[in-house]
């Protein structure tokens, strides 16, 4: 029998339906103005308690609220408008005071079983919900020079230990070098450099006078430190959106590429105060206090070889203002902050004052046991290095570029001493900062050694803010442009094809919901141009079936019956609709790999709209042609 | 409502003025990318943009005055959408950090009214701008060898070549009349061009699709009477579709919003160019290298299943 489909095919219909329009259901009901509430003095959580004692307080100020709820990024109230929630947020301030802090969100107002059956809203790009978008690049050129002089610095104190004579030993671009006066003295040398730095790939050169040693990186030493900087940089990036915004954003902080780090922050409008946190980079440096020398004499010009003049960070205390002073600082690092793995403050319990207890990597410790072993009773200080970096132009307002082709950057550097104190006994991986003024200045140290903790620094070179208004804007002329398009193509179908393009209409809808139950499924992100894929697949859908009709009227025309003519006008019409979309699809799938952001979410809509749009205008239409034509004697059809 | 059907146009003796136009805007267009250029927005030259809003009209001058005498001289400041909302743009500059330069931009704003609220900002570093040129070029390139590959293997490399020979038409157009009208070229007018790849595409595959088909159905007649017939019988699906999608295109145009305006721009040319060239280039470069049937009898297995089908009818 002609133009009949078996059950299951009705029954896969059906449920490819009730499934996608309750995925779907989650997007029309919008969003709430929603206050957000979180701890953000260290140790200050939110909790049942503090909900109670707030929501206790709203109802004695006359304000109603949607309902409570408290999850992980603290505490959430919804609101049933914005003038109820810009007064619950002043009540709220007031009421919780400098240990919280209070934001202005948007909740969704899907209902908690759908929500609890995973069934959420679209994920809308910042381009929709407005945020800010960062693309920082980390500097590995940096990364792999620091972990260079480290090996030089090394080098020298395994050769003075095995009292191996050597002329010297420095970095030369990223190669260390060590001379030897004798071709015997450098074998010696090589021997016991070998065994201790199993990282590095060594080669034997010599000019007239001496005999040189040529250390590099090995590529796996090389690709493991660059994992590194960019693991460490993520997880410090992170660290810090955490601690300024006290986590009432939720972040995404994703690897782009080797070298490149994307941040997004939705709903963040604080550009400048993000860029603080982000755009400068810093790192530490444990040095030896130079006690030899003064420091007076090094201010009136004799500053000893090996060492240098560095200023302490000018610290505010309430009002009082502790002044910036000069000291004095041996120039070999003993630790960099690399190897700082936490830095937490705390009470001494014997004296009752602040302290920062702070703990280093195996590496780390070594040095400093090998360091602190000859130096209990001297002091060590920590230098804290900023770093803020900017390409260079070249007359015509190009990027300079060196002749390798690498862009040139200008590095603006701070240096600042943040912590000065006598080295009390032998310690190596586990220590504590003791004789801190207040709580307060332990807290900041232990921030600023753990902010230091990055193997690279990282710059902004890309940056997006999207206003709320605009988001707004955006969201809703594509919804409306949706709909419009929408619309006209489905009069212009009934209008064309009459039943048959009522069914064709049919399926479009049925697509369009497919398509958001999908996107809200996935979680994709939804952009502005994945609002355009949208609508670009709304008009190409149709292409199917205007295929597939033609082929029938064709087929008409040539004589055959109606039910004939359904059946071979599909059957014809489904390989150049599969030729046709499998191209699409390709081109698609170009744009998703190569394109970023916004980009992408065009594609991934445009992918979307294309593969649901071979099911809903093939299989649902024909589905239901069947029901209203199949298995009958029929004269004339309506198309 | 049916128009269009049983048609008998000769639209392959039509192909030398067809082939005489394309070529007159090819030139054209080429003409204008190379001495006009692309007016490359802010995605590929770097530099920061700043949109923001006013809440009533406002007066340019003030604006560009204050930006002016407080060190940039080069900003470009002009009306977005509405006279109350305010674009400015910067071109990369030296010294100063870039990522910093939006942030005093908005405070010099505010300071000459308090008013303005922030919309948009954008900052590309001029590397990032400098790989997405890069990138965009080979995604274009990309897209156009994957597609060359897949129509190879499923038609003949004749056909391959006449639908990419159509593609490098379209986009070469598109891109022409961007230059030619200056309109800005951005992220998204890229990801537009690589639609209308995909639609044109889609409008050609379905042309050759037919083409094959009737290659091996039709017995008399020679190669271009065949691609004529089968020219007509495609020709009111291609109207149609074409139509659907200019529809929702227009749509998207006119009510969409400024943001996306070239996309929409790039889109609605891309199609009608693209339903043009699928008729006549992609055609055309068939018939100049000579396919014929023997080109195309079913000599493989998957041929022959494909001939039942069609003698079931």
């Amino acid at each position: 029998m002609l133009n009949h489909y078996p059950l299951w095919k009705y029954f896969l219909i059906a449920l490819v339906i009730t499934v996608g329009a309750f995925y779907a259901l989650p997007n029309i009901y919008g969003e709430d103005p929603a206050l957000q509430i979180a701890g953000s003095a260290r140790g200050v959580e939110v909790n049942d308690k503090t909900l109670g004692r707030i929501a206790k307080k709203f109802e004695s100020e006359g304000i109603s609220y949607r309902n409570a709820k408290l999850s992980k990024t603290g505490l959430l109230f919804r609101f049933e408008n914005e003038d109820d929630r810009e007064k619950a947020k002043k009540i709220a301030e007031t009421e919780l005071g400098d240990d919280y802090a209070v934001a202005l969100n948007r909740a969704t107002a899907t209902p908690q079983w759908l929500l609890d059956m995973n069934a959420e809203p679209m994920y809308l790009g910042l381009d929709l919900r407005g945020g800010i978008y960062f693309l920082m690049q980390v500097d590995m050129d940096a990364a792999v020079l620091k972990s260079v002089n480290t090996y030089v610095n090394d080098s020298r104190t395994i050769l003075r230990k095995a009292k191996i004579r050597y002329l010297g030993s420095k970095r030369v671009d990223k190669d260390v070098v060590i001379r030897f006066k004798t071709a015997e003295l450098r074998e010696q040398g090589l021997e016991i450099i070998r065994r201790d730095m199993r990282d590095l790939n060594f080669n034997e050169k010599e000019d007239s006078k001496t005999f040189m040693l040529q250390g590099r990186l090995s590529d796996a030493k090389l690709k493991e430190l660059k994992l590194f900087a960019l693991k460490q940089n993520i997880t410090t990036l992170r660290k810090r959106i955490d601690e300024k915004f006290h986590g009432l954003v939720e972040p995404i902080i994703q690897q782009q590429g080797e070298d490149r780090i994307v941040i997004q922050l939705p709903g963040i409008q604080d550009t400048a105060g993000a860029k603080d946190i982000l755009g400068a980079t810093a790192t530490l440096e444990y040095r030896a206090v130079d006690e030899e020398h003064t420091v007076e004499q090094a201010l009136n010009g004799r500053v000893p070889a090996g060492s240098k003049i560095y200023y302490t960070r000018e610290r505010h205390e309430g009002s009082r203002v502790i002044p910036s002073v000069p000291v004095l600082l041996k120039k070999r690092v003993i630790v960099t902050g690399e190897h700082v793995t936490n830095a937490q403050a705390g009470i001494d319990p014997d004296t009752g004052g602040a302290k920062v207890n702070v703990s280093l990597d195996g590496y780390g410790g070594k040095r400093m046991g090998a360091f602190t072993k000859e130096s209990v009773g001297k002091r060590m200080a920590v230098v804290y290095l900023e770093t803020k970096q900017t390409t260079v132009l070249d007359d015509q307002g190009n990027v300079l570029k060196d002749e390798a082709g690498n862009t040139v950057f200008k590095r603006h550097m701070t240096e600042e001493v943040i912590s000065n104190a006598v080295i009390r006994g032998h310690f190596s991986n586990r220590f504590e900062t003791t004789g801190l003024d207040s709580v307060q200045e332990a807290n900041e140290l232990s921030l600023l050694l753990r902010a230091g903790a990055l193997a690279a620094p990282v710059y902004i070179i890309e940056e997006r803010t999207i206003g709320p208004s605009l988001g707004q804007d955006s969201i809703d002329r594509g919804f409306r442009s949706v709909i419009i398009g929408f619309i006209c193509v489905l009069f212009f179908m009934a209008f064309w094809y009459r039943k048959f393009g009522m069914i064709a209409n049919l399926a479009l809808g049925l697509n369009l919901v497919i398509i958001v139950a999908i996107l809200s499924l996935l979680q994709a992100t939804l952009t502005l141009p994945g609002i355009a894929g949208i609508v670009l697949t709304v008009g190409m859908a149709v292409d199917a079936n205007v295929l597939i009709f033609e082929r029938i009227r064709e087929e008409l025309r040539n004589g055959n019956s109606p039910q004939n003519s359904i059946h071979s006008g599909y059957e014809k019409a489904l390989m150049t609709i599969a030729d046709a979309n499998i191209t699409t699809l390709i081109a698609a799938f170009v744009l998703f790999v190569v394109g970023t952001g916004a980009i992408k979410g065009f594609a991934v809509t445009l992918s979307i709209g294309i593969v649901t749009s071979m099911f809903t205008a093939i299989m649902v239409t024909r589905a239901v042609v069947n029901l209203i034509y199949g298995g009958k004697r029929i004269e004339d059809i309506s198309i | 409502m049916q128009i269009l059907t049983n048609t008998h146009i000769k639209f392959m003796s039509q192909r030398k003025v067809a082939m005489m136009v394309s070529i007159t805007l090819i030139v054209i267009s080429l003409a204008s990318l190379a001495f006009r250029g692309l007016q490359l927005g802010l995605d590929f030259t770097g530099g920061t943009l700043l949109e923001v809003a006013y809440p009533t009209e406002v007066e340019l001058a003030p604006i560009r005055g204050k930006l002016q005498s407080n060190g940039f001289e080069d900003a470009i400041v002009q009306h977005f959408g509405s006279s109350s909302e305010v674009l400015v743009r910067i071109a990369p500059r030296e010294g100063v950090s870039n990522a910093d330069i939006s942030t005093q931009l908005f405070e010099l704003l505010r300071a000459e009214n308090s008013a303005v609220e922030s919309r948009r900002v954008e900052f590309v570093g001029p590397q990032v701008g400098e790989e997405l040129t890069e990138t965009g070029g080979i995604a274009m390139l990309a897209a156009l060898v994957c597609i060359l590959v897949y129509v190879s293997l499923r038609f003949e490399y004749r056909f391959a070549l006449g639908s990419v020979a159509a593609l490098a038409h379209d986009v070469i157009l598109v891109m022409g009349m961007f230059a030619l009208f200056g309109i800005e070229f951005d992220l998204t007018v890229l990801a537009a061009i690589l639609a209308v790849i995909g639609y044109s595409l889609n409008d050609t595959i379905v042309v050759f699709d037919r083409i094959r088909e009737n290659f091996r159905k039709i017995r008399k007649g020679d190669a271009v009477a065949v691609i004529d017939t089968s020219l007509n019988q495609t020709l009111s699906r291609t109207l149609m579709t074409s139509l659907t999608t200019l529809i929702v295109l227009f749509a998207l145009f006119v009510f969409g919003g400024e943001l996306i305006h070239g996309f929409a721009t790039a889109l609605l040319a891309g199609v009608i160019v693209g339903t043009y060239s699928s008729v006549y280039v992609a055609s055309t470069v068939l018939v100049s290298m000579g396919i014929s049937k023997e080109d195309l009898a079913p000599v493989k297995k998957e041929g022959e299943q494909e001939e039942e089908v069609y003698e079931e009818v």
